[in-house]
C-alpha cells in the first residue's frame, strides 16, 4: 500500500515535470524580430530550447524568412508574420528568399 | 560613384576608337543624373524628350518593354498600380508606330495571386502584341509555384527561359530570380547557363542579340542585392557578337551603362519608383508627390535598324 502511494505520487511528479518541460516552463520566451527597410532587427538572438521568434514584415513590400531545412515562412506582407518556435539547439542562418542580401542569426542553445 | 562596381576593363583587345568615350559616357552614367540621355553617337539613346523622340520617324523593327506592374501593389507610393499598368498600356495604344511585339521583365504580379495576373492579363492584352515574359520574385510567392508557369512558362524551360528570334535579331529571356542564396544576389544557376551556352553556340557573330531578365544581369548596386551573382558568366558567354543589349527591370528607374559590345539598360515601372542607389535606408517603393509619380512610371521602347550597330532604346514615362 504504502509503495503503491509512493509510486502514484512518483507518477504525478514526473508528469508535472514532463509538461513544465514539453510547454517550456518558466524558460520558454517570446521574442519579436522586425522587418524595417530591409532589415532584420534584431539582426542575431541567443535563445534556449523551446523559445519561440515571431517576425513582423514593416516594409511596403513582402518578405519571407527562410533557413535552409529549417524554417520557411510564405511571403509576408505589411505587418504580416510568422512565428518558429526552436525545439532543437544549434545556430539558425536566415535570410529572406526575396531578397536575399537580408540576413539574420538565431543561436538556440 | 566610388560605392559603385565600376571596374570593367577587361576587354583590352578592343580597339574601337569609341571605347575611350564609352567609358566617359559610363561614368556620366554612374552620376546617375540625366546627362546620360543628352549623349547620342555610338550610344543607344534613352531620351528624356518623349515628344521629339516620338515624332521621330525610326526605321527598322521596334519592340516595347514593360517592367514591374505589381498588380495588387496598392501602399502609399502607388495605391492603385492597376490603374497606372492601364495608363501605361494605353499610352503604348496610341504610339504612331506599332511595335512588333512586347517584353515584361517581371514582376507582373505583387503577391502572385491568382486575380493578380488576371487582372495584369485583362489589362497588357489590350494592347493587341505578342508578349513575351520573364519572372520576376513577385511572380514566384503562391504556395505551389504554378500560377506563373501556368500562364506563361509554355514553351520555356526551367523556370522560365527560353529564346526567340524576331527580324533577325535573337532574344533571350533569362530568369535570376530562383534559388536565391543567403547574402547573394540574383541567380542564373549552372543548368540555365549551359543551355545558354548552348543557344548561343553557332550562332553568326554578327546577329544582334537582346537578353532580358528581371533582375540586373550587371553589379549595379550589391548592398541592395541590384546585381545577379553569376551574370558575368552569361557575359561571357556573349563575348564575341558584334551588338548585345541587355534589357532588365528590378529597380524601377532607369540605369544605363555601355560597356565595349554590350548595352545595359534597365527599364522604369508601371506601378511605383524605387530610390537611386544608396539615397534612401532601403530600395523599397518610394512615396513622392502625386503630381511627379507619373514622371516616375513608363515604358521603354528599343529600336533596330539593320546595318546600323547602334539601337535607340526610347524611355517614355506616363506624363512628363
Amino acid at each position: 500500500m504504502i509503495s503503491a502511494t509512493f509510486r502514484k505520487h512518483g507518477v504525478r511528479i514526473a508528469i508535472a515535470a514532463a509538461l513544465s518541460l514539453y510547454l517550456g516552463g518558466a524558460h520558454a520566451a517570446e521574442t519579436k524580430v522586425t522587418i524595417d527597410n530591409f532589415t532584420f532587427t534584431p539582426a542575431q538572438l541567443n535563445l534556449k530550447v523551446g523559445d519561440t521568434v515571431t517576425w513582423t514584415n514593416h516594409d511596403d513590400i513582402p518578405h519571407t524568412v527562410v533557413s535552409a531545412g529549417k524554417f520557411r515562412s510564405k511571403a509576408m506582407d505589411t505587418d504580416g508574420t510568422f512565428s518558429f518556435t526552436f525545439t532543437a539547439a544549434g545556430d539558425y542562418q536566415y535570410f529572406c528568399s526575396l531578397h536575399p542580401h537580408m540576413t539574420g542569426m538565431i543561436k538556440v542553445e | 560613384m566610388s560605392t559603385f562596381d565600376h571596374d570593367h576593363h577587361d576587354d583590352s583587345s578592343n580597339t574601337d576608337p569609341r571605347v575611350s568615350r564609352r567609358r566617359v559616357l559610363e561614368c556620366m552614367t554612374w552620376a546617375g543624373t540625366g546627362v546620360l540621355w543628352t549623349v547620342s553617337g555610338g550610344v543607344p539613346r534613352s531620351l528624356g524628350l518623349v515628344g521629339s523622340a516620338m515624332a521621330a520617324e525610326p526605321a527598322g523593327m521596334t519592340f516595347l518593354q514593360i517592367s514591374d506592374s505589381h498588380v495588387g501593389f496598392d501602399k502609399p507610393a502607388n495605391p492603385n498600380a492597376l490603374g497606372t499598368l492601364e495608363e501605361a498600356i494605353a499610352k503604348i495604344k496610341t504610339m504612331p508606330i506599332k511595335p512588333a511585339f512586347m517584353i515584361h521583365t517581371g514582376d507582373i504580379s505583387h503577391l502572385s495571386k491568382a486575380s493578380e495576373f488576371d487582372d495584369a492579363e485583362r489589362i497588357i492584352s489590350q494592347a493587341k502584341l505578342d508578349v513575351h515574359y520573364v519572372p520576376g520574385e513577385h511572380d514566384f510567392l503562391d504556395e505551389e509555384i504554378k500560377f506563373y508557369k501556368d500562364r506563361y512558362g509554355k514553351g520555356t524551360k526551367g523556370a522560365g527561359y527560353h529564346s526567340f528570334d524576331a527580324s533577325g535579331v535573337h532574344f533571350i529571356g533569362l530568369v535570376n530570380v530562383v534559388d536565391l542564396k543567403a547574402g547573394g544576389l540574383g541567380n542564373l544557376g549552372a543548368e540555365q547557363l549551359a543551355w545558354l551556352e548552348q543557344d548561343l553556340k553557332g550562332r553568326s557573330k554578327s546577329t544582334p542579340i537582346v537578353v532580358f531578365a528581371h533582375i540586373p544581369l550587371w553589379t549595379v548596386y550589391p548592398e541592395w542585392g541590384w546585381g545577379t551573382e553569376d551574370g558575368a558568366r552569361a557575359l561571357d558567354y556573349l563575348k564575341g557578337f558584334g551588338s548585345v543589349t541587355v534589357l532588365n527591370g528590378h529597380i524601377h528607374q532607369v540605369m544605363q551603362k555601355v560597356e565595349g559590345n554590350v548595352t545595359f539598360h534597365t527599364a522604369r515601372s508601371t506601378a511605383f519608383p524605387q530610390p537611386a542607389p544608396g539615397t534612401a535606408p532601403s530600395p523599397g517603393p518610394m512615396k513622392v508627390a502625386d503630381d511627379k509619380l507619373r514622371g516616375l512610371l513608363g515604358v521603354a521602347s528599343i529600336n533596330f535598324k539593320r546595318n546600323d550597330q547602334p539601337l535607340a532604346i526610347i524611355d517614355t514615362p506616363l506624363q512628363g
